[in-house]
């Protein structure tokens, strides 16, 4: 996972365990495969609070490795800050038939 | 090639039913996720940057056309219709869901294939010359002797558990077409004074953080003590290899740390200590397995066909992939024909279902029913008659399968990257698509000549970027990706590590940067037979330096 | 902590001695890190009838030898799944120093490890609470075709 910044805004991910697919923690604490979903974490308390619940959902196996990342928020539309998470929230910049990108 | 008899049907069908009671626990919380990683990873599973990826063995390269469509299957039926062919001579799907791999592992067993032991701190699938068996310069063809290691090493009760991967390359023939040098363990079959074949064994070499050139341990080994002497040195391995630290925990940090002089010592006190060689490895057992691998009932040919000499004179484009895509043949009359699985433009590597069934349908009418997989990430028929070169070459342009670049600058060994792995730092697929993109006219390339580029998203150089002509290691420098260059790497048989030329250059910048090189390298080659390797051995990296980072 | 023998439960008849425990003419059925066996040897042999040795996984076997007619048991330590000195350390004990005691796996003694372990000679188990018999079980019958061969185990089920 990429390095997370102090101070910077934070949403929680996981991969799901049946399928490993990528998915993000929602505000209604419940998995989604869209970014956009996210619940955001603005201060220490609120980051720890969804890595508690992703936890909680870690030890009853619906998710694995759940852990927090850097987004932006651009208007309504949120953005994972590194590269390396924003290809998790696409799928492969070289098949964009594939992935999330591809709508399925 | 090795047919699988009762006990190993038996030994695989109860591997996947161990798999399947493991992913039952796991999907049942019996197992957590700390448990089950080792356990998935022995067999091949990892978690990816978006999902599991399975890598499947294709031990020593070798696959029926039967097998072929199985993988072409598996793509269509778990994945999304492709697989990726690995440096490894393995194949990776990319998108599988856990609930289906044992499914998926059953199906494989019925082809007699598996992925048993593609992962984890263990002894990894055995590669060796995808040309073995059919080169020109072969001593003995090195597949039984692949195949007896990959039995000997499989589920080995003292060595699954080692203190990190373990790779063993083996090669027939004094032209190292298998990398041998950048194994744990790299074997020759060599001669001796009095004339008989054994193996020349090579410890300690590698790629990743830490690049180096194995060292030779034996000069000269009996065949029937290769795996009670293999054993040995896995034992010293597995008592005294570094544990504290992971990065630090390859053969290559032992035998460095000890010197060769003491590591082959300790070695030899091992050795010495195994009863008799015959107890590991039973003289019969030689016979059994080698007697697989004997040649398949060529046809008697004249090694000239006029027919299709003809052809090579008529069409252009046939004769230009004769030119860089065939290889000689040690029998009269046929031919090695080497399938590029890199399009302009294309992935390094990746096969469509649709072209792994024609490729299985081509091999089984042109090649004995067998395809080799390369480490460059290509595929191979190796025995194909010379008259029917043209028919096969036909049926691969209609699959986008002819791309006659082999050896040349888009012909790319590139990892995955960061578009599916979670350890990349930067994308290697899109520099690698670039630079093919840029060199998309074939004439250009052969005026280049033999130039083997090689890229790595991350240090740990899948990619093989350290034995690259010209290798490219992508990084992340404050979150951009950023490229480092290093000109001179070579894993033939006058193995090199490439020396970083200077300052890494960003994913706008890299791709002039290879090209401003490989300018630099025509102009000043001393005949056009003089290869990028030869000139930059003669020369060193100043003119290329001067040439990239001159200040005017 | 319970001990599996012969695929089942037993009764553990030892005890580990700490580095500060006394002995006395009473002491029996103990297991004494071998670096304080090694110190003390003349006492544990002359007052004690049934002696165990536990090793550490990065212990020189050279320093067990001259104890192996006098130990009845050695212990053998996986501190962690993924570290796995001690199968070659069991090999050697068995297949190179002819030790015909009980060889004790101790630490992170993972069921779907179990075959292993028996194959480089280990014959007594010593796993965490939770791990049923069952599984234990099933871990151990599960596979049984193996290609090499091993110790204490021959037949049809070998193939070299």
């Amino acid at each position: 996972m990429a390095k997370i910044t102090k101070g910077a805004p934070k949403a929680l991910s996981a991969n799901r365990l049946k399928d490993g697919i990528v998915v993000f923690l929602t505000k209604g604490k419940s998995w989604s495969e869209d970014i956009q979903d996210v619940a955001i974490a603005k201060t220490p308390e609120e980051e720890q609070a969804l890595l508690d619940t992703g936890a909680s959902f870690a030890a009853i196996n619906d998710i694995v490795d759940p852990y927090l990342f850097d987004v932006e928020q651009n208007g309504s539309e949120i953005k994972a800050a590194h590269i390396r998470e924003h290809m998790r929230t696409k799928g492969p910049s070289v098949r964009k038939d594939l992935g999330k990108q591809a709508g399925t | 090639m090795y047919r699988y008899d009762e006990f190993d049907a038996q030994f695989v069908k109860q591997r996947v039913a161990q798999f399947r009671d493991q992913t039952e626990r796991r999907l049942s919380g019996e197992l957590t996720e700390e448990q089950f990683r080792p356990l998935r990873l022995m067999n091949g599973l990892y978690l990816q940057l978006h999902a599991y990826m399975l890598r499947v063995a294709i031990p020593y390269g070798t696959l029926s056309s039967k097998q072929l469509r199985k993988l072409a299957r598996i793509a269509d039926k778990y994945d999304k219709g492709y697989g990726h062919f690995t440096t490894r001579q393995n194949i990776q799907y990319n998108w599988p869901k856990l609930k289906d791999i044992p499914d998926l592992l059953d199906e494989l067993a019925d082809v007699e294939m598996h992925a048993i032991q593609t992962s984890g701190n263990c002894i990894r699938n055995v590669t060796s010359d995808q040309w073995a068996g059919v080169a020109v310069d072969e001593i003995e063809d090195p597949r039984g002797y692949a195949e007896l290691m990959r039995q000997w090493s499989t589920i080995h009760p003292e060595f699954c558990y080692l203190p990190r991967k373990f790779k063993i390359a083996i090669t027939g023939a004094p032209n190292d077409r298998a990398a041998v040098a950048f194994h744990d363990i790299g074997i020759k079959m060599k001669k001796n004074e009095a004339d008989e074949i054994g193996f020349e064994i090579l410890v300690g070499g590698g790629m990743g953080r830490t690049p180096v050139v194995g060292v030779t341990i034996k000069d000269w080994l009996p065949k029937k003590e290769l795996l009670s002497y293999i054993e040995a040195i896995m034992r010293v391995y597995n008592m005294y290899g570094r544990r504290d630290n992971k990065y630090k925990a390859r053969i290559k940090i032992l035998v460095m740390a000890l010197g060769i002089e003491e590591f082959r010592n300790q070695v030899e006190a091992e050795y010495d200590k195994i009863e008799s060689p015959e107890v590991i490895l039973p003289g019969e057992e030689i016979g059994r397995i080698t007697s697989y691998f004997a040649p398949p009932e060529y046809q008697k040919l004249a090694d000239t066909d006029i027919a299709y000499e003809e052809k090579r004179k008529a069409d252009k484009a046939f004769a230009s992939w004769i030119a860089t895509n065939i290889a000689k043949h040690r029998v009269p009359g046929y031919a090695i024909a080497n399938i590029s699985l890199k399009p302009i433009g294309g992935i390094p590597g990746d096969a469509t279902s649709e072209q792994m069934y024609a490729i299985a349908d081509l091999a089984e009418r042109y090649s004995f029913s067998e395809i080799r997989v390369t480490h460059e990430q290509n595929l191979v028929l190796p025995y194909v008659a010379k008259q029917d070169l043209y028919a096969l070459w036909q049926g691969l342009v209609k699959h986008d399968l002819a791309t006659d670049n082999l050896s040349l600058v888009s012909d790319i060994i590139c990892c995955p990257g960061l578009d599916y792995c979670a350890l990349a730092t930067a994308r290697s697929i899109p520099v690698s698509q670039n630079i093919s993109e840029r060199f998309a006219d074939i004439e250009r390339q052969k005026d280049v000549g033999e130039l083997k580029i090689k890229i790595s998203g991350c240090i740990n150089a899948c990619g093989h970027h350290h034995a690259g002509n010209i290798g490219i290691l992508g990084l992340d420098k404050k979150g951009e990706e950023f490229y480092q260059i290093t000109l001179g790497g070579s894993a033939d048989d006058n193995a090199s590590i490439g020396e970083i030329i200077g300052p890494g250059f960003s994913s706008d910048t890299v791709v002039d940067a290879v090209e401003q090189i490989i300018e630099i390298y025509r102009d000043i080659r001393q005949h056009k037979k003089e290869t990028f390797l030869e000139t930059y051995r003669r020369v060193g990296p100043e003119p290329f330096k001067e040439a990239l980072y001159a200040t005017d | 902590m319970p001990l599996i023998k012969n695929d089942t439960f037993v009764k553990d008849p030892w005890q580990y001695l700490g580095d500060e425990d006394n002995i006395t003419n009473e002491t029996d059925y103990v297991i004494v890190p071998l670096q304080r066996l090694t110190k003390e040897a003349g006492e544990f042999q002359s007052k004690i009838s049934n002696l165990g040795a536990a090793l550490p996984n990065d212990q020189d076997l050279q320093n067990l030898k001259p104890f192996l007619a006098d130990v009845k048991l050695v212990a053998l330590n996986f501190p962690k799944f993924a570290d796995g000195r001690a199968y070659s350390q069991a090999r050697l004990i068995r297949e190179d120093l002819g030790f015909e005691g009980e060889l004790r796996a101790t630490g992170d003694v993972f069921p779907d490890q179990a075959v292993s372990m028996m194959r480089c000679g280990f014959d007594a188990f010593e796993v965490s609470e939770n791990v049923p018999l069952e599984t234990w079980k099933r871990a151990v019958e599960i596979l049984n075709h193996m290609y090499q061969r091993s110790y204490a185990v021959s037949g049809d089920n070998i193939r070299m």
